[in-house]
């Protein structure tokens, strides 16, 4: 068999990327640009001269360090609080399987898959404002609820591969099932939450739909709901808007690269088999 | 951290049937740890989730307009709903760009993986590229495509001198789904990729080796091969991808925010107008057989993936 190059295959896949690329260029290039060079109508164009004036403009006016520092927040809380609390749930319901409580309780918790945030929005708006969590906070704990159902199934399917006997044997060595989770058993876990961890920073950090109908407060919001202020007031500002979203999406972009094995994998893990 | 995985491992063979697999008749007594661990992340579930869901489906039978007194009005709210065109209008919105993007997503992921399976280079890389649209926010991206479509195209349509690019694709009623369908399968290409990929590594190499003897070629073997192997793999991806656009929402906001008109006003966009104008409860009734479309649709999921679930 040839272990030739496929040349058309090769060269219809890198038209392809230009798909991907095209609009990425586009949002680079024009944040370095001036704001008279940014309406010339010519999107594709190089910067000239290249400029940070709108990147320093986006920070001020959509007050970049407060948005990223809420973003930061509820994204770190939501990761944190989906890794611990489903974790801890799959493993009570992995080894007590045999327990209704414990198999019922799984099931009622995959029943978020059945209910889109659409189907609650209502409520969940009106409930939050009613015990004051209409803010990041409330948000956070939502993006954990929503995330449940996802994680506790990758979670119980990795732990029913894990061998009885290493918990087994701590247990004789005088171990509690407190200690042998968070010690023994949440250690042995860590490929499995990096998936989680990964699909609850991607879920929380570009989430739009709760942050915008949640928070009340405006000066509370996250950096995808703050981009808005270019769609109204500063419409016409496309550098400075440019600029701001390049700002918004980099972060999720850098973790990606980093961290692509466990993105794959989490998606052919939570679709396949 | 005193435990190490090793050591405990070895010395299971002098823990032999001590355990409770020693008196399997008599119900073993679960540590009330287990139920730490369990029962408070269920009852935040059941505050967070359930009760809001419950209460949706009550107020739905109320003529509530969000806050005050109400009354209960039976099924009035549901008899309104089947023939107010602005629903009836959303959900034919909603059901016929999720079914093009269905389309448009499946094809282009199932060439794009049949693609990369081929003897190219830099294939890594390449797969990095296809795949990073996933990670990118749905709202900003379509920002980004607004101008792309509302300025820069036309623009280059004129440089051109081609009229059809020359007015912005957004402002025309007819048109304007066509870039939600656009951006939507920019941003659901990757998953559906990568579960194409995955579907195609499962194959083994010798099914091919053989057709190459028997002289099949490559068209053949991906007629006669791969799709029907595939099958499966293109049934999950159709399914999951149909009810993820049903809640289209973050990339109309971005692009049209449901115009021109209300001509590309999703499901999702007509609930959350419940908020305002006193259609609270008229829109709880929405969403609960929203609900229902989505309950039919994840039991089906359910059963084609023999009880995984996706993200995406």
């Amino acid at each position: 068999m040839s272990r030739r190059v496929d040349v058309p295959v090769t060269a219809t896949l890198l038209l392809c990327t230009l798909a991907v690329l095209v609009p990425l260029y586009v949002t680079v290039t024009m944040a370095f640009k001036t704001g008279e060079q940014a309406v010339d109508g010519n999107a594709f164009s190089l910067p000239s001269p290249a400029t940070f004036d709108a990147l320093a403009e986006a920070w001020r006016l959509t007050s970049f360090p407060r948005a990223f520092t809420v973003s930061v927040l509820v994204t770190l809380v939501s990761v944190v609080g989906t890794v611990i609390l489903s974790s801890a749930a799959s493993y009570a319901v992995a080894r007590n399987w045999d327990r209704r409580l414990f198999r019922w309780s799984f099931f009622y918790l995959l029943g978020a898959m059945f209910l889109p945030f659409p189907v609650l929005a209502l409520s969940q708006v009106r409930l939050t404002g009613l015990v004051g969590l209409d803010n990041p906070a409330g948000v956070a704990i939502l993006h954990v609820m929503f995330q449940l159902s996802f994680s506790t199934l990758l979670y119980t399917a990795f732990l029913r591969s894990l061998p009885a006997e290493l918990e087994e044997s701590a247990r004789l060595d005088g171990a509690t099932t407190w200690q042998v989770f968070w010690r023994l058993v949440f250690p042995l876990l860590a490929p499995m939450s990096a998936t989680v961890g990964i699909f609850a920073f991607l879920a929380s950090w570009n989430d739009f739909m709760m942050p915008s109908m949640i928070t009340a407060d405006p000066a509370l919001q996250t950096l995808p709901v703050v981009q808005n202020i270019f769609q109204s007031q500063f419409s016409s500002n496309y550098d400075v808007a440019f600029a701001s979203y390049l700002m918004a999406m980099a972060p999720a972009i850098v973790v990606y690269l980093f961290t692509q094995r466990w993105v794959m994998s989490g998606v052919t893990q939570g679709a396949v088999k | 951290m005193a435990i190490h995985a090793a050591p405990a491992a070895s010395r299971t063979a002098a823990a032999p049937a001590t355990g409770a697999a020693a008196r399997p008749a008599r119900r073993r007594r679960v540590d009330a740890t287990y139920y730490l661990f369990l029962l408070p992340t269920v009852a935040l579930f059941t505050l967070a989730i359930t009760l809001p869901a419950v209460m949706g489906v009550v107020y739905s039978f109320t003529d509530s307009i969000g806050f005050g007194e109400y009354r209960f009005i039976g099924l009035t709210n549901y008899a309104v709903l089947f023939t107010d065109p602005a629903i009836l209008s959303s959900y034919g919105f909603t059901v016929g760009f999720a079914l093009v993007t269905v389309l448009v997503v499946n094809v282009v992921a199932f060439l794009l993986a049949i693609g990369l399976a081929a003897r190219i280079p830099a294939r890594a890389a390449l797969r990095t590229v296809f795949v990073l649209p996933m990670v990118v926010s749905g709202i900003v991206i379509a920002y980004v495509f607004s101008f792309l479509f509302s300025t820069a195209l036309p623009r280059f349509g004129s440089a051109l001198g081609l009229e059809a690019l020359q007015t912005s694709l957004l402002a025309n009623p007819d048109l304007a789904w066509t870039a939600i369908v656009v951006v939507t399968a920019w941003q659901a290409v990757p998953s559906a990729l990568l579960v194409y990929t995955a579907g195609i590594m499962s194959i083994p190499d010798e099914v091919y080796e053989a057709a190459s003897i028997d002289g099949a070629s490559g068209w053949r073997q991906l007629r006669t091969i791969t799709l029907p192997l595939l099958a499966g793999y293109v049934l999950i991806n159709v399914v999951i991808g149909f009810k993820n656009f049903l809640n289209a929402y973050d990339v109309i906001v971005g692009l049209t925010d449901g115009g021109p008109g209300t001509a590309t006003r999703s499901v999702a966009m007509t609930i959350f107008s419940g908020f305002q104008g006193g259609d609270y409860a008229y829109q709880m009734a929405n969403a609960t057989i929203f609900f229902l479309i989505a309950l039919v649709l994840a039991l089906l999921q359910l059963r084609l993936t023999r009880g995984r679930v996706a993200v995406r």
